[in-house]
């Protein structure tokens, strides 16, 4: 029997909630037997080649390259797992909610104290970088998540539990501890 | 039947208490914990949040204000009640403006224990971003209003505790905040650091400054031992 296939995806966030799904420690040795790995930035693999069982979804939306992802995440995958703070509310990022967009760019490319020459700032508008959205969103804003899993960055063993029950096909029931907004 | 005692019922246990005290008073007194966010031991009940509601009789009402009384039959530990206080705590997570990972009094704040305890793993109704005034006048304190719930706690504390008058409510409805009784902000106040009125905060409204993350993670009040624990576990002398 072929095995169950595994995607994962990193948007607005700082990579700290994928850092937790390697620090299972020594259960990665179970999970890749357990397991197949596809889309991924753990192993570079660019593009889907295979429906996905489980899409596992770190970060917020905050631009339209991730808004797209998702949505491509979303139709590959049986189930989307959210994890961590920023995927699940906006997290850290989403603190740029409280300032309009537009104050958000002049503050950081033409006004803010770190800006060197003066008169000469550009706001980068090139077509190759994404278009920031006006908000920073919560997944499930954008597209219907299955099951979350709090924290920044949910501790290995909420991923791990999770994972397992989810493979197994069991409920997916955290204790007491595991559920953390920090 | 003595007239110094009323019995009564929480989720089918017999309780006995003292013919003055509210449900939740009567509750905690024999080790029952009512959810709750406004009401504060030493302090007149507010019946702000309704986090305490419970059913007497098979209608809802705020167990912190509601007297005991003879015969009653009062639940508490119900999927109904715990999905309606999970609805009140979620509102208040997308009407405020609270960023957990980055807040101070993360794994001490009863805002976030209740979630824990209701088992809230992430707030789903869309987020308001409301504008909230930050007054970081005050040398020693700051009141961050994005992170207020309006329990009210720092209002009475000050008032019946403090015997100052500090804080009151503005406005009504979604736009209700805590306001500062001066014209020039925390300042221009008589308040200290250490009020009494510091120290009710449920949340990370009202702080005192640089004396932040000062507990390291794993032991921080909240985490290993849900909110209420304390109340479940003491010992019931009656
Ligand atoms: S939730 Fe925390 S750990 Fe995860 S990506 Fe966001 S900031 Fe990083
Ligand atoms: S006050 Fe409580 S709920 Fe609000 S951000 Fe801080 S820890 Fe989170
Ligand atoms: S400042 Fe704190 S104590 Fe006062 S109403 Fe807001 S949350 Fe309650
Ligand atoms: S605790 Fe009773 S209304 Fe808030």
């Amino acid at each position: 029997m072929s095995k169950p296939v595994v995607a994962t995806a990193h948007f607005t966030g700082c990579f700290g909630c994928h850092m937790s799904i390697l620090d299972i420690d020594e259960r990665i040795l179970d999970l890749v037997e357990l397991v197949e790995f596809n889309k991924s930035p753990i192993n570079d693999i660019k593009n889907f080649t295979k429906p996905v069982d489980i899409g596992i979804i770190e970060g917020g939306i905050s631009n339209d390259e991730n808004a797209e992802i998702l949505m491509e995440f979303r139709k590959h995958c049986k189930i989307l797992v959210a994890i961590g703070a920023c995927a699940l509310t906006g997290g850290v990022p989403s603190m740029r909610n409280l300032v309009p967009l537009k104050e958000c760019l002049e503050e950081a490319y033409l006004n803010g104290p770190t800006v060197k020459s003066e008169n000469t700032g550009i706001i980068p508008n090139d077509p190759d970088i994404p278009v920031l959205l006006d908000k920073v969103y919560p997944c499930h804003e954008v597209v219907k998540i299955d099951y979350f899993l709090p924290g920044c960055p949910p501790t290995a063993d909420t991923i791990w539990n999770a994972l397992v029950a989810l493979l197994k096909g069991e409920p997916l029931n955290l204790d007491y501890e595991l559920i953390k907004y920090d | 039947m003595s007239m110094n005692v009323v019995t009564f019922t929480i989720d089918g246990v017999e309780v006995k208490s003292a013919p003055d005290k509210t449900i939740l008073q009567a509750a905690d007194d024999v080790g029952i914990y009512i959810p709750r966010l406004c009401y504060l031991k030493d302090l007149p009940p507010g019946g702000h949040c309704r986090v305490c509601t419970v059913k007497v009789n098979g209608r809802p009402v705020n167990a912190c204000t509601y007297p005991v009384a003879e015969g009653i039959v009062v639940e508490n530990n119900t999927e109904e009640l715990h999905s309606l206080r999970r609805n009140i705590i979620e509102m208040l997570f997308v009407e405020g403006n609270h960023f957990c990972p980055s807040c101070e009094v993360a794994g001490k704040c009863e805002l976030q224990a209740l979630a824990y305890r209701l088992a809230l793993l992430t707030p789903q109704m869309p987020y308001l971003y409301a504008q909230k005034e930050l007054d970081a006048t005050h040398p020693d304190v700051y009141l961050d209003r994005n992170r207020c719930v309006l329990c009210g706690r720092c209002v009475r504390a000050s008032i019946y505790l403090d015997k100052k008058n500090v804080f009151g409510f503005e406005n009504r409805g979604i736009s209700m905040r805590i306001s500062v009784n001066s014209n020039d902000g925390l300042k221009d106040t008589n308040l200290t650091k250490d009020d009494k009125s510091m120290s009710v905060c449920p949340t990370g409204c009202l702080v005192v400054k640089r004396q932040g993350f000062t507990i390291p993670v794993g032991k921080r009040p909240y985490d290993k031992k849900p909110i209420g624990s304390e109340i479940e576990t003491k010992t019931v002398n009656s």
